[in-house]
């Protein structure tokens, strides 16, 4: 296997792009991801997207953007893997430069939600539609249950949970292209309409149009623009159970504890080695439960260590969501697992502005689908 | 011996009470109480509807009979608040109780009468000899137009009787029916809420066709009321019954444990089978039931029953219907009911 | 959603039928083609048992449209008596005095309509005991 390098993104803003299409939204994000990598050509391209067909009405959207990219007749493949299409994109365009098919491909990833479309129902397709959606669960409901189970068993607190949201919106102040850039408090989250029990709605993360691309490449072509790559040391996917139902242990994802332990033994590295991690914070206590999960805490005490200020990006002993994650950053499904990449490229190459986290050498990413059914994790290294 | 070898009731257990209705409207409570002789009514859940019921009280019933549901050849349920207009109910019931699909199934509809004619299908199947057991079902979650009289009585509820001839626990010892054409209470195909006559429905209907049933149903079988321990009859209020019992000749106290009126509104097609129930929850070996039905439109059913020693061995088998009208009861406001009784336009 | 989809899971939601593994017994609901444990082919068919207690819980005040006019209602990880797990409805209970633990029964009831024309469904919900 070869090795595979990120040289250049790009992403929209994310949040309500009413003048703009998804087929725009995307090539908007692909031209900047493209012109930062300054190649001149890409050799194929990937695209993360949940559910087009539901949201705008537009499969096959493989071809749509290498059309309105301009770079047919170049191989275009959608990824679907509910919120870990962007991840898992990532994760082809990886194999397909690491195989030695490809020298340079697009990994890009786009969702338009806000066209009218039931986002409730259209996303409630990633659980289990006979067993559990059948039944009226939602999103909010399936992580509100996680939620009660960890609070339950480790008396992860309201609070703690809340402390999730306020370090997200403080992150994303700070990030130009995030969905919400304001502060909020403890007492507004736990004070925010609910949603599901315990959750509410400053735990959850927006409804969101947005795209995000990424260049990734071979040390061949990485070698002529070194200031500007990022090594790829680790990409892995792991799977779970479809319905949460089914899990033994109602407290843990076990394909993120299964892909970060095959993504530790392929970089190399221990969670202690990782300085900064772009975790899927669809809602407050995912961000806990990952974090746990990740092996950077404990198993329960993820809540205790946002209180802490653990993962604060200032001085945590691991910033998590140094973007602003999903919760501030925004989260179109698709691009999500991109944007998490594009972070930590930024982040490892020195340019994360105002939210440059120190000392920024390994950065990971997690980018899950559904209820934890599918996981995507990589990790990335500054050369 | 031909007769019940299992019952089982179901009543939700969401309630509103009087006051609650008549203060939405600035009617008399008090009035209203005395004149109807009710004072709350069940109202079904959001999730409820004939189907369902029939399902809950059938379970009761098979619980209570202990028999292999595959040996049940025939089901009917009688409604006029069937969920599809076309489609049957029953077929519903049959895959949730492991019934069939080697079955009979039919819908009734006669206005109220609609349950008691189920159960008359199913004794006349068995009695014939053409099947060894058959389900009759009278359940509803009756219809009454916001502001009307009737939308302090009509509620959910239903009761389900397996025929058979095998561990009797009620014998029907003689049926009579009688019947005819009277406008006094209907829904066109369409409508959402029925529309009555008034005053018409009082003696031209209600009470011509049960005092005309009971009086044959006494001569038929040669008893007189006072042979009776029980008697129920249709209960579209609490008045009604008793007004027909005394024309009858029976006395308050026989009627006493199937008047559950006053507490359970009128169920319509459920209303006098749920009565049944509840007397053959308490009912003794040996004791004699007289019951008489009534649908509009117009007609009632008649049935006479003795009880057996079986009642013993069944009655405990299933929840009762007293403690269904009795406990666990969740009280609605008006708002909370027009939600449950799908009164509220919503955008599809 | 169309009639195929509904009616091809009628066993499970109307009677709780699961197919237990012959080789190792475990029981998968809804019945599986491969046993998740060992991975066997061969399976008898059993009904669940319908008593069972919440291991987690939410109430959902937003629903998706089908939904909306079911709000709010309580949907639980229940944990049957033979141990196996499902996601049902708690209904007819006060929403606040729910908590994890709690002994519950399967019930029928009526868990969606298609629509105001289409058909009704039916399943399991849970009720308190």
């Amino acid at each position: 296997m070869r090795d595979v390098y990120v040289i250049g993104a790009g992403m929209t803003p994310f949040g309500e792009l009413w003048n703009k299409s998804i087929r725009e939204i995307f090539v908007d994000a692909a031209m900047l991801a493209i012109e930062d990598a300054g190649v001149d050509h890409i050799d194929s391209l990937y695209v993360g997207s949940m559910s087009p067909g539901l949201f705008v009405g537009q499969e096959h959207l493989g071809p749509v953007v290498a059309d309105f990219l301009g770079v047919t007749p170049v191989p275009a493949t959608r990824v679907e893997s509910a919120c870990a299409s962007g991840g898992v994109s990532f994760r082809q365009a990886f194999l397909e430069v690491a195989s030695g098919v490809s020298e340079i491909v697009l990994a890009g990833g786009v969702e338009k939600m806000t066209d009218g479309a039931d986002v409730t129902e259209a996303l409630a397709t990633a659980a289990d539609q006979e067993y559990e959606v059948y039944h009226g669960v939602t999103f909010p409901g399936l992580y509100a249950m996680i939620a009660r189970a960890h609070m339950h068993q480790f008396g992860t607190t309201r609070q703690q949970l809340a402390e999730v949201a306020v370090k997200n919106h403080r992150n994303g102040m700070k990030n130009p292209n995030a969905q919400f850039r304001s502060e909020i408090t403890n007492e507004q989250v736990v004070k925010s309409t609910m949603v599901a029990d315990p959750l509410r709605l400053l735990d959850c993360s927006p409804v969101s149009d947005g795209g995000a691309g990424v260049i990734l490449a071979s040390a061949d072509v990485a070698k002529k623009m070194k200031s500007r790559a990022v090594k790829v040391i680790a990409s892995t996917q792991a799977s779970d159970t479809i319905a949460l139902h089914d899990r033994t242990d109602l407290t843990t994802l076990g394909a993120v504890v299964r892909a970060a332990e095959k993504a530790y033994a392929m970089a190399g590295k221990k969670p202690s080695d990782v300085n900064l991690a772009e975790v899927h914070d669809c809602f407050t206590i995912a961000e806990i439960v990952i974090s746990e999960d990740l092996g950077f805490f404990e198993k329960g005490k993820g809540g205790e260590a946002v209180e802490k200020g653990l993962t604060a990006r200032e001085c945590g002993k691991i910033p998590i969501n140094s973007s602003g994650g999903l919760k501030s950053k925004g989260h179109p499904v698709g691009a999500t697992g991109i944007a998490q990449i594009i972070e930590l490229y930024e982040q490892l190459t020195g340019r994360g502005g105002e939210r440059q986290v120190k000392k920024a050498n390994i950065g990971l990413a997690q980018n899950m689908g559904g209820s934890g059914a599918s996981c995507v994790i990589h990790i990335l290294e500054a050369i | 011996m031909v007769g019940i070898v299992g019952y089982g009731a179901y009543l939700p257990r969401y309630r509103i009470k009087a006051e609650t209705i008549a203060r939405q409207w600035g009617a008399d409570a008090e009035a209203i109480k005395r004149g109807l002789q009710l004072t709350e009514k069940t109202v079904p859940g959001q999730d409820e509807d004939t189907i369902t019921i029939s399902v809950e009280a059938a379970r009761g019933a098979i619980q209570r009979a202990q028999i292999d549901p595959q040996e049940i050849g025939a089901v009917y349920i009688g409604s006029e608040s069937h969920p599809y207009a076309v489609k049957p109910s029953g077929t519903v019931l049959i895959d949730a109780l492991g019934i069939g699909p080697h079955v009979h199934v039919a819908t009734n509809e006669f206005a109220c009468k609609a349950g008691s004619e189920a159960m008359y299908v199913a004794y006349s199947h068995v009695k014939s000899g053409e099947m060894k057991y058959a389900l009759g079902i009278g359940a509803d979650t009756s219809q009454g137009a916001p502001g009307d009289a009737l939308e302090y009585s009509a509620s959910a509820g239903g009761a389900a009787f397996i025929m058979g001839t095998e561990r009797v626990a009620a014998e029907i010892l003689f049926t009579h029916s009688y019947t005819s054409d009277t406008p006094d209470f209907w829904r066109r195909e369409g409508e959402f809420y029925p529309r009555h006559a008034g005053r018409f429905t009082g003696d031209p209907a209600y009470f011509k066709h049960i005092v005309g049933a009971g009086q044959a149903l006494l001569e038929k079988s040669k008893l007189a009321p006072k042979d009776f321990t029980h008697a129920v009859f249709h209960m579209p209020n609490g008045k009604f019954p008793q007004e027909a019992g005394r024309r009858l000749g029976f006395t308050k106290q026989q009627l006493e444990f199937g008047w559950i009126v006053p507490l359970m509104g009128n169920t319509y097609s459920g209303s006098s089978p749920t009565g049944l129930a509840a007397i053959l929850d308490v009912a003794n070996p040996g004791d004699l039931i007289f019951m008489v039905s009534f649908g509009s439109g117009a007609g009632s059913d008649g049935f006479v029953y003795r009880v057996t020693e079986e009642i013993k061995a069944i009655k405990d088998r299933a929840p009762k219907v007293r403690s269904m009208l009795d406990n666990g009861k969740i009280y609605l406001d008006y708002g909370q009911y027009t939600k449950h009784r799908h009164k509220i336009k919503l955008n599809e | 959603m169309i009639s195929p989809r509904y009616a091809r899971e009628i066993p499970q939601r109307y009677q709780l039928v699961a197919a237990r593994c012959t080789s190792c017994g475990t029981i998968g609901f809804p019945p599986r083609r491969v046993c998740k444990h060992c991975r066997g082919r061969q399976f008898e068919p059993t009904k669940l048992d319908s008593d069972g207690k919440i291991l987690t819980f939410t109430i959902i005040r937003v629903g998706a449209d089908r939904f909306s006019k079911q709000t709010p209602y309580a949907v639980a990880v229940i944990e049957l008596n033979d141990g196996t797990r499902l996601t049902a409805q708690v209904t007819d209970c006060e929403l606040e005095s729910l908590e994890i633990g709690q002994k519950v029964r399967l019930v029928f009831r009526k868990i969606q309509e298609d629509g105001k024309a289409g058909i009704l469904c039916y399943g399991y919900k849970a009720i308190c005991v």
